[in-house]
């Protein structure tokens, strides 16, 4: 680097070279920043996404690095939403990659103080048993005039807003297999 | 109305804005002035609840000043059909319809049908009356009908004689609006209508969670069908919902009363034949004549093979209603001891239901609790973290649920399709792995039924052939168990009976040889593309954007769009040309897929008899509807109701200046002692709680905050909870700006800060000044961001046609200072 070179790197300098006398043009700019990247740009893929959020369906890119999301866009080639993303949309990478985020199964036991752990295969066993046990427990297969009602109200879902349809679809199916009428979602509010 | 779209969808938002850039003209109506109202070219702060009395005010300044769109109205709506002469107005009864029984508190809706005919309802209540002696069903047309519109029993005449009193000067009275500013917003929606212009309707849950809500929306489309606004660009009533795939999950449906696509569960004491039962709900005259196909395809993507025609197509492995099953009756019956077990996933219902404290005792009332969720939320932690445990009232120990806390996989972290509001089916595809425990749902529900299946695999019982015989053999990724979302998709779609996917609902049939999870979406993967992934950039392809995802139903991005055409076929106008006609090819064309039968000419008659599509004239634009037209007026269908009518909230500080019947009669009351209500206007103690509050969303939150409260930015910019009240309030009640305010309804207390703003104004209605309170609902004890919940102050009142809760308007009263410690009152 010639010394002609290094004086004219020099902030003051540049700043009055380039009448930028509030320093915030292009006299900010060092070596170092000149050379920076975006997280987009390092990714090794990007996923096109919907925001799960509200349900006007803006278009998401997802950013994808070393099997981590790295960054979530809005994406420029939606009809509906045109690359934009509301301060909710913008914040699906934290919603996502928290460390608040619980990643495994909780337990608490009747009366219990405290939750406890338990492998996912164990709670999948204990969970069918309970259904297996309660639907047996309150089928109700007539009701007082002998007409059939062939169901357990002993048991009552709720949620599905926030799944896809594919969830939606086989969650009520399952459902509607062992007699369960009390499926419902956030369409109550 | 009923919408803060700028805060609330706000990249929606950039639409209305690129309109009023375009010279069209925004209206605001809304008990507060948001960022929506800063953007209007008119905000009119109204009384909350009494959004009614406004429209019913604007129809009747339709009707009076002639306004209407003449060719349409006829052509189009029910205007002209004679309605039956037992039908008794509210104007008659006071604020009832005939029908009432005061017993069942329910209406028999069978004076309200078509005189000489009887017509069922495309949604809602189906089973139409059963047709008297000279009545019959009606098919494609009205049996009587007056084209000048002066039979006295003519739709027309019963609009004008219901709204006859909702005058400008009644608005005034009623809803606190001066009577120039409504006389405004009438003219200019009128002003904006007709073959040139159209205006458009976009409401959220303002409109929806109210005890006549449902109510709210039929005025909106009264007055959109009288202007000509529905089918046509620019028209329509947009429904601004909240969640990315609410859309999805009605229509798919874990809902109690309705099965994919809207087909009605059976009831209790109905026939077991199926074939006759989808004669009895669907309307023969229009696509539901094809009931059954869709019935029996659905029961065939259930039960697969077992489902056969000498079952009945496993018609009676249904589960039968005696009743109402919606979420808020379970709530209770988990009080009361017959819910026992329950599966919560992704709802938080312990902050974002009416009256919190009951759905904490609910939870803690249960044997045992599924909780899935991407976060700890309150509907975990009721039984060590809740307002109960920390005022002392209940302690930990004495809670004997079983609690399964499972971790959810995000939506970056498996593929699969939200359905947004506009009824667009878009496909996300799965970025990265979930970690550790998480999994999909859809990795839940098929472990789930794997596991029982496999435990009762042994049963003779007869109640377990329905979960032993359906079609549950999904190929799971061999790595993580996870079942192919695209091959849910196709399921979904629909096969033919040799294993093709379907790209239309129209080739399903009722004999079993196809199936289909939800006929509405059939076509999703038609020609075997997931047409629900297309992402075709905007910039190439036409403004409507037709290979952008998938529309159901067949790509139809605008519902009954045929009426964007004349009767004849013609465009209304050339500026808003849409689907018109085309004589020379023998069909319809236009920007979109025509939402019409594609060759029906518009000159087309059905012959006598017809079923079915053939049974729609080709001047019938509304193609779901029994008798092809809007519905001014609604036969069959609605619980309170064929006409809206302006009724108070369930709590309300004034009676109800137009009937002598205060609030809706048929809305849903739970009288119990864990169910308080304020007491109503008039009544002894209704003067402790003079003033209105409200709820609504804040740009930073997501509903009951499980997806936003947790994360730090969102956080940072709205950290706390607080209540929006006017400067004459805060004189009123001595609050300070930025201290505390305790809100006290019969519910209990909750506390707040205290934002005083001009944006709150007091409305002077029913003689005098109605103070309103703002309450953002997004809170609770959990998360970065914690406050109380909004929805702790309200009751459990319901809208009897789709049991939504009333969070919109109730009394409370309000006082500064932090909420006493200890047990509330």
């Amino acid at each position: 680097m010639t010394v002609r070179h290094r004086l004219r790197s020099w902030p003051v300098l540049r700043q009055l070279a380039e009448r930028d006398l509030l320093g915030l043009g292009r006299s900010a700019r060092s070596e170092h920043t000149q050379q920076l990247q975006g997280r987009t740009a390092a990714a090794d893929r990007v996923v096109p996404s919907v925001c799960p959020y509200c349900a006007v369906g803006c278009g998401q890119l997802v950013y994808v690095k070393d099997e981590e999301i790295t960054q979530i866009e809005g994406d420029p080639a939606s009809p509906l939403s045109r690359g934009r993303l509301c301060p909710k949309g913008a914040a699906t990478k934290e919603l996502v990659t928290s460390e608040l985020r619980e990643t495994k199964v909780k337990y608490r036991r009747p009366h219990g103080t405290a939750w406890e752990e338990l492998p996912l295969e164990q709670a999948m066993e204990m969970i069918a048993d309970r259904v297996i046990k309660t639907r047996a427990e309150t089928w109700e297969d007539r009701d007082a005039q002998g007409q059939a009602l062939r169901r357990t109200m002993g048991i009552a879902s709720l949620g599905g807003a926030t799944w896809d349809n594919e969830e939606n679809y086989l969650w009520r199916k399952l459902m509607v297999g062992l007699g369960i009428p009390q499926v419902e979602n956030q369409a109550r509010i | 109305m009923g919408s803060n779209m700028a805060e609330c969808h706000p990249v929606a938002f950039q639409w209305v804005m690129e309109a009023k850039a375009k010279g069209a003209r925004v209206i605001h109506v809304d008990p507060r002035f948001t960022r929506t109202s800063a953007m209007a070219d008119v905000h009119v702060p109204i009384r909350a609840g009494s959004d009614i009395a406004f429209l019913g005010a604007v129809i009747r300044y339709i009707l009076e000043e002639d306004r209407y769109f003449k060719e349409y109205v006829k052509a189009y709506t029910n205007a002209a059909t004679i309605i039956d002469e037992r039908f008794l107005d509210t104007e008659d009864l006071d604020g009832f319809f005939s029908g009432w029984n005061e017993q069942t508190k329910r209406y028999d809706p069978s004076t309200w049908q078509y005189a000489g005919g009887v017509v069922h309802a495309a949604a809602g209540e189906r089973t139409a009356p059963q047709p008297t002696q000279n009545a019959k069903v009606v098919e494609g047309r009205a049996p009587q009908e007056d084209p000048t519109l002066l039979h006295p029993r003519c739709v027309f005449q019963l609009l004008r004689r219901h709204f006859a009193r909702y005058t400008p000067e009644m608005v005034e009275e009623v809803c606190g609006v001066p009577q120039e500013k409504f006389v405004e917003v009438a003219r200019t929606l009128c002003d904006n209508s007709g073959r040139e212009r159209t205006g458009a309707v976009v409401y959220a849950v303002g409109w929806t969670q109210h005890t006549a809500g449902v109510q709210f929306i039929r005025a909106a489309a009264i007055i959109q069908l009288l202007l000509g606004n529905m089918g046509r660009t620019g028209g329509g009533i947009m429904a601004l919902r909240g969640h990315a795939n609410i859309q999805g999950a009605t229509d798919i449906a874990t809902l109690f009363d309705i099965l994919p696509g809207y087909i009605p569960v059976p009831k209790a004491g109905e026939t077991e034949d199926i074939i006759e039962f989808c004669r009895t709900h669907g309307a023969p005259g229009d696509y539901w004549g094809h009931m059954d196909a869709y019935f029996v395809s659905l029961l065939k993507s259930f039960w697969g093979d077992a489902a056969t025609a000498d079952n009945q197509f496993c018609f009676n492995y249904l589960h039968r209603l005696n009743g109402f099953h919606s979420t808020y009756h379970s709530t209770l019956g988990m009080i009361d001891g017959w819910v026992k077990g329950f599966f919560l996933i992704g709802e938080n219902p312990a902050v974002g239901s009416s009256h919190g404290k009951l759905h904490r005792q609910a939870l803690a009332s249960l044997e045992w609790l599924v909780v899935r969720d991407l976060y700890e939320i309150e509907s975990a932690t009721f039984w060590y973290d809740s307002p109960e445990v920390a005022a002392g009232q209940l302690h930990p120990d004495q809670i004997a649920t079983e609690v399964f806390f499972l971790p959810a996989a995000a939506s970056t972290e498996k593929s699969g399709s939200f359905t947004n509001t506009q009824r667009l089916l878009q496909w996300h595809q799965q970025a990265v792995q979930p970690k550790d425990d998480s999994r999909s749902e859809l990795w839940f529900a098929y472990q789930l039924g794997r596991i029982i299946r496999e435990k009762l695999s042994a049963s003779q019982e007869p109640r377990d052939r329905p979960i032993l015989d359906l079609a549950w053999g999904y190929q799971v990724d061999p790595r993580t168990g996870e079942p192919n979302a695209e091959a849910v998709l196709q399921e979904i779609n629909g096969f033919d009976g040799e294993g093709h996917l379907l790209s239309t609902y129209g080739a399903l049939k009722a004999d079993g040889s196809t199936s289909c999870g939800a006929w509405i979406y059939c076509g999703v993967y038609g020609d075997a593309v997931n047409r629900s992934a297309r992402r075709k950039p905007h910039w190439d392809q036409n403004w409507v954007a037709p290979e952008w995802a998938w529309a159901w139903p067949l790509n139809r991005r605008m519902l009954y769009n045929r009426a964007s055409a004349d009767p004849e076929g013609r465009p209304w106008s050339e500026r808003k040309r849409y689907v018109q006609w085309d004589e020379d090819q023998g069909k319809w064309t236009g920007f979109d897929v025509p939402d019409f039968m594609g060759n029906r000419r518009p000159d087309y008659r059905p012959p006598e008899g017809a079923q079915a599509e053939d049974a729609i004239a080709g001047d019938r634009p509304f193609i779901m509807q029994a008798d092809g037209r809007g519905w001014l007026f609604v036969p069959t269908g609605l619980a309170d109701g064929p006409l809206p009518t302006h009724f108070e909230p369930h709590e309300s500080p004034l009676g109800n200046l137009l009937y002598e019947q205060v609030a809706n009669p048929a809305r849903l009351q739970f009288l119990r002692r864990d169910n308080p209500y304020n007491p109503a206007a008039g009544e002894p103690g209704s003067d402790k709680y003079p003033y209105v509050m409200t709820t609504y969303r804040l740009t930073e939150h997501h509903t009951a905050g499980g997806m936003s409260r947790f994360l730090s930015r969102l956080s940072q910019l709205q950290p706390e909870m607080f209540c929006e009240v006017s400067p004459e309030l805060a004189q009123e009640r001595h609050l300070s700006p930025g201290g505390w305010a305790t809100i006290l309804t019969s519910r209990g207390a909750i506390e707040a800060r205290v934002l005083v703003t001009a944006r709150m104004q007091p409305v002077r209605a029913g003689g005098r000044a109605i103070h309103q309170i703002g309450l953002p609902y997004h809170w609770g004890s959990r998360g970065r961001s914690r406050g109380d919940s909004a929805n702790d102050a309200f009751p459990l009142a319901l809208d009897p046609n789709v049991f939504i809760q009333e969070s919109k308007a109730a009394t409370c009263d309000i006082r500064p200072g932090r909420k006493q410690s200890g047990p509330p009152a």
